[in-house]
């Protein structure tokens, strides 16, 4: 937006009642201002999150009180709790299931990395190994201001997506795919362990 | 000059129109030269909440169920005639108790002869 008009000339515009915006900035504004989620809880953090959702926290202040029952009308699906292996092929299922663009919350340790559970045998690592989280809150389980946070966090992302050009969202690529491969249940673990084109774990140093 | 009564109809039904078809085709511009569309084997399939599914969605009910069905809705009938019977009981003359008992005698029939035809087992 800033490229095409000078900030200045727009705040003067703006003050004599001329409001001078684009296409990509009125698309991400309502995009940013009505994020839809999907209403689907796992495990204690869903309760956070249905505090968050609730009259004292109030999402719908960031436009997010709409947790829709169908994954065909969300935008967003926040990971709330602990995902088992037995659970994470429906959890990748439903993100499959989602219209673009969609965007995903880990809220908590458990959906993050496994958390309490990391050294079990029936939990799964983090949902970022099968796909792509916008938005990590650590916490166990995070307060409903951590989520707020992350749902701001979340707003902003969306407001600097681009339309169009080289770096335009990835969404709007026609290479990025939308849906990712569900894994299968193997005789020990899930098959694949993870997705390698979407889990890129840190690599460690050492000096 | 009115304008003719039936003028506010046709705008209602142009707004109507309008009101879902405006939004419709925006949306499909925005596809158009936007959003390139990304349908896929998951995207498309029937949402069961992440579980896969079994079957048609279009299954239909054995026909033998019909005469559960029947067999419900005498006894359905039967009471919304007998608790007023019971009601209006001891003010009733006897001609009006001779016509509610032949019509439960009637229905008690239909029974007897739906147990002589065995519909009362639950078969599968």
């Amino acid at each position: 937006m800033s490229e095409q008009i000078d900030e200045r000339l727009r705040s003067e515009l703006q003050h004599q009642g001329v409001w001078v915006t684009s296409m990509q900035e009125l698309y991400n504004w309502g995009r940013k201002n009505s994020i839809w989620p999907l209403q689907f809880g796992l495990a204690c953090c869903a309760i956070e999150m249905i505090a968050t959702a609730a009259s004292r926290y109030d999402i719908a202040r960031f436009g997010g009180e709409v947790f829709r029952p169908s994954p065909r009308q969300a935008d967003l699906m926040i990971v709330a709790g602990t995902v088992t292996k037995k659970m994470a092929p429906q959890i990748v299922r439903l993100y499959n299931q989602m219209a673009d663009p969609k965007y995903v919350i880990a809220m908590g340790a458990c959906a993050i990395s496994g958390g309490p559970f990391k050294q079990g045998y029936n939990v799964l690592k983090g949902i970022d190994r099968y796909i792509p989280v916008d938005v990590y809150i650590p916490g166990c389980p995070p307060r409903p201001e951590a989520l707020l946070h992350a749902f701001m966090e979340l707003q902003r992302k969306i407001d600097e997506q681009k339309l169009t050009g080289t770096n335009k969202a990835q969404f709007l690529k026609p290479e990025q795919p939308s849906e990712f491969p569900v894994p299968k249940f193997g005789k020990h673990d899930l098959e694949p362990p993870a997705n390698p084109d979407v889990f890129h774990p840190p690599e460690i140093e050492r000096a | 000059m009115t304008p003719n009564p039936y003028l506010f109809i046709v705008i209602f039904i142009g707004v109507a129109l309008a009101f879902p078809l405006i939004p419709l085709a925006l949306a499909w511009l925005w596809r158009r030269f936007f959003q390139p569309p990304k349908p896929g084997p998951d995207k498309t399939s029937i949402y069961e909440c992440g579980v896969e599914s079994i079957g048609e969605a279009q299954i239909q009910f054995h026909s033998q169920y019909y005469l559960y069905a029947i067999i419900f809705l005498i006894f359905d009938v039967e009471a919304v005639f007998l608790v007023p019977f019971a009601v209006a009981f001891t003010g009733l003359p006897v001609g009006a108790f001779i016509a509610i008992l032949i019509f439960l005698l009637l229905l008690v029939e239909g029974l007897v002869w739906a147990w002589g035809k065995g519909c009362l087992q639950w078969e599968r």
